[in-house]
């Protein structure tokens, strides 16, 4: 068995807190600059290179990327020869509350859903997941609620066919229009349960939009990019910078199929310990 | 890009039209969910006001903490179409502006067209850009509110596209 301390979680998830709302992710930026050079629309072409400006800003300056700094979510995937010296929960969101104190991020989380009360950093939401081996690896997804109130699941009949499944993608994306700041990242799951599909959709996300292409996820990208919607909803070339798909298997008797989209600013940072 | 001073007049709002590009320089104030609930809930129980509403321009905006040493921290807009519900009643009661991101409900384009308002839209998604265009930071109303509560700025050049204009020509139709 490796012992790893609270405290030592405590600080790595302090460290990724501050690390992904203050720096944009290399793919992402990649992406956006890659948007920037296609785009033939000026007011788009000028809004891209704010976005990238506001990036660099953001961490030159040391200044959060977004003010929405997110629900701030947690996944830990923990090789099961770990052995965990303390509370892993608790050191978690004492990580969360340190960095965001730190980095002067948003306290957006309200205690009690219904009366509104009670503001605060944390608690964040935790993925735990047990793995093979002695390290463990941690991710920190700070998601704004912008794009998140956009989310939206459907269980299919097993035997719709692949288009009904894009056309009720492309549809979310065009309903949520300008909404919830565009070029999107978007993240869907298929299979798996109703809970497990919005799992996926989310985890989708996590992955290097350069290196989760598939033929579906291209299919939908080149779709949702002729709808013009681009930067702010005001047109342009580029609605979408990338469509990420994870699969589950599933039940005889359905299809679960859920969409998670992420704004322009796609944060999220990983370190193993 | 045509320079505004703050407050607008309703000879400014007459020429502004839908899809040009601003920059505002003056008073504005943060207001988003709960600000807006407690003020519509205010104006209805005839309560006295934290601020007068009069001319004035709303940014439907909850900024993070403020880092040392600068006026502002993050501060970019969020959805407006949140706000929808309580709109048509601030406008009546004197709001002049409102600046957010994204579309607004046909009750709003028709209480804008009807008190002579006007709807910017802030480059959305770009709240560390946007904090450079803040000169200061003042607690109005709601504390308790944290990053919701309703804080004066003083902007400088602060970038805006003009949404909705005071005909009711919406930039999204």
């Amino acid at each position: 068995m490796r012992t790893i301390k609270a405290g030592t979680i405590s600080k790595a998830v302090s460290e990724l807190c501050i690390a992904a709302n203050l720096v944009l992710r290399k793919d992402a930026l990649k992406a956006l600059g890659s948007a920037l050079r296609k785009e033939v629309n000026p007011r788009a072409k000028s809004l891209f290179a704010a976005i990238i400006e506001n990036a660099n800003i953001a961490k030159d300056e040391r200044i959060a990327i977004c003010q929405d700094t997110g629900f701030p979510t947690i996944f830990v995937e923990i090789g099961q020869e770990v052995k965990i010296k303390g509370d892993l929960k608790k050191a978690i969101n004492k990580g969360v509350e340190l960095g965001y104190k730190k980095a002067y991020l948003r306290n957006s989380i309200i205690a009690d859903p219904l009366d509104r009360a009670r503001l605060g950093y944390t608690p964040c939401i935790v993925h735990i997941d047990l793995v093979k081996g002695k390290r463990m690896k941690i991710s920190a997804l700070p998601k704004g609620f912008g794009c998140e109130n956009k989310s939206r699941l459907k269980m299919f009949a097993p035997t719709a066919d692949k288009s009904e499944i894009k056309k009720f993608i492309v549809e979310t994306i065009k309903e949520t229009g300008p909404d919830a700041c565009p070029p999107f990242v978007v993240g869907i799951g298929i299979g798996g349960t109703a809970d497990y599909a919005m799992l996926l959709a989310k985890k989708a996300l996590l992955r290097d939009i350069a290196q989760a292409k598939t033929k579906l996820g291209e299919e939908l990208l080149r779709e949702i990019n002729k709808l013009n919607i681009g930067p702010m909803g005001l047109g342009g070339e580029t609605t979408c910078l990338a469509v990420n798909i994870l699969t589950y298997p599933t039940h005889i008797a359905g299809l679960p199929v859920a969409v998670n989209i992420s704004c322009h600013a796609l944060r999220s940072a990983s370190a193993v310990i | 890009m045509k320079r505004i001073y703050l407050p607008l007049t309703g000879e400014i709002i007459k020429n502004l039209h839908t899809g040009e590009e601003l920059l505002l320089s003056g008073t504005l104030y943060t207001a988003r969910d709960q600000a807006h609930k407690r003020l519509v809930e205010a104006i209805k129980k005839r309560k006295r006001l934290p601020l007068d509403l009069k001319d004035q321009i709303i940014y439907y905006c909850g900024p993070t903490a403020t880092p040392k040493g600068k006026a502002i921290g993050s501060c970019g807009p969020t959805t407006a179409s949140r706000m929808d519900r309580f709109a048509p009643i601030l406008l009546k009661a004197g709001v002049k502006a409102m600046i957010g991101k994204g579309r607004r409900s046909a009750e709003v384009v028709k209480a804008i067209k009807k008190y002579k308002c006007v709807y910017f839209l802030a480059p959305a998604g770009l709240g560390a850009l946007l904090s450079t265009k803040v000169r200061s930071k003042e607690l109005i109303a709601y504390p308790e509110l944290g990053p919701e509560a309703i804080y004066k700025l003083k902007v400088k050049d602060f970038p805006v596209i003009v949404g909705i204009d005071s005909k009711g020509k919406d930039i999204y139709k």
